[in-house]
């Protein structure tokens, strides 16, 4: 009834820490490209930016 | 279709015994290796001169922009590639260190990377260049992976005839990129590569045949033949030479590219001939034209932006 219950689900090895914080650091770096892309594409196209014909 | 191709049916655990996925251990550079960087560097530097040889302007960060998302698509395309074809690269020397095949990346893993990828790289370029970039990006994504990976290349060997075109298309996006529609000129960029695929892979796959035989990819030589594919190859560079010079005569480029166009057009058809003299187990020839034939297509393009993209950026600057 007491019994300790083993449900820690998966403890990842430190080559998988690894592996995984370089993975979120690099997903990171993209989002942020992604922000800067917007921000800049928004400065050079001005007003423009909202004008998108098909 | 499964979303687990049958590459992902090669040994590798695709969960633990508890029921719970295995953790990855794919670093970011089995992700880069995903995305196939040689063929994207290809893929840009021919989308840079479709993008620089069109008439009119824009502005560097749009261009930049256009070029980002071309690059990113060509990289989905090679992540969806790859978690399709797991299975056959396995069996090829040439493509069995591959991330998925070595069990480094899951087929989940690269699946859910192409798409988002893919996504992301179309909508990005719909909202920030062009709806027609973004179609043409959209279209040249389904045709890779949908209609030369899934479909053409496991059921004929026109594979790389038709299958071409997905690897011709990016000229043709950054042309489009610039002035938001097409014209004779960007078409005449996608005929040249085109019809440059053909003679480069059927190169290759002379001196590979083994292999592709092994994994079941039926290439024109496992199917036609030793000699048939030499008479292939040779027909595809006398349709290929003429379009490569086509851009001179027609105004589009200068003597300094048709003169290229020329000498290197002598130098392809002249190794597909000694490739149609040559017979197995040489492959000298071969092996000459496979390596001619990414330097023709490199020249080609480069005497290109020179005479038309870059020559003309110097003279907007000198006036």
């Amino acid at each position: 009834m007491n019994e300790p219950a083993n449900d820690d689900g998966i403890v990842l090895t430190e080559a998988q820490k690894r592996a995984r914080r370089s993975r979120s650091i690099a997903i990171a770096f993209a989002l942020a490209a992604l922000v800067i892309l917007f921000y800049a594409m928004t400065i050079v196209k001005g007003p423009g930016v909202l004008v998108r014909p098909i | 279709m499964s979303l687990i191709s049958e590459g992902a049916d090669i040994g590798v655990p695709l969960a633990t015994r508890s029921g719970h996925a295995e953790p990855s251990l794919a670093t970011v550079g089995d992700y880069i290796a995903l995305m196939k960087p040689r063929v994207m560097s290809l893929v840009v530097f021919t989308a840079l001169v479709g993008l620089a040889v069109a008439p009119g302007s824009i502005n560097p960060i749009t261009g930049f922009t256009a070029l980002l998302c071309i690059t990113v698509g060509a990289g989905a395309s090679g992540a969806l590639n790859m978690w399709y074809d797991a299975d056959i690269d396995a069996l090829m020397i040439r493509t069995a260190r591959r991330p998925v095949p070595m069990g480094r990346v899951q087929p989940g893993e690269a699946l859910a990377f192409g798409l988002t990828l893919s996504a992301f790289s179309v909508v990005v370029l719909g909202l920030l260049v062009n709806v027609l970039a973004a179609a043409l990006l959209a279209f040249t994504i389904f045709f890779y992976v949908a209609v030369y990976t899934m479909w053409l290349k496991r059921s004929t060997p026109q594979n790389i005839v038709i299958g071409g075109a997905a690897g011709a298309f990016p000229p043709m996006i950054g042309w489009a990129a610039v002035t938001g529609s097409l014209s004779l000129e960007p078409v005449l960029l996608f005929m040249i590569i085109f019809f440059w695929t053909p003679p480069h892979f059927w190169a290759l796959a002379l001196y590979r045949t083994e292999e592709y035989a092994r994994a079941g990819v039926p290439m024109l030589p496992v199917v036609a033949g030793d000699v048939s594919t030499r008479r292939h190859i040779l027909f595809y560079t006398l349709i290929l030479v003429p379009i490569g010079i086509a851009p001179w005569p027609l105004g589009f480029a200068g003597a300094l590219y048709g003169a290229t166009a020329v000498i290197t057009g002598g130098i392809m058809v002249l190794l597909a001939a000694q490739v149609l003299s040559e017979r197995r187990p040489v492959e000298r020839a071969s092996k000459q034209l496979f390596a001619f034939s990414i330097l023709y297509l490199f020249l080609l393009f480069a005497v290109l932006l020179v005479d038309r993209g870059w020559g003309g950026l110097l003279a907007r600057l000198a006036t």
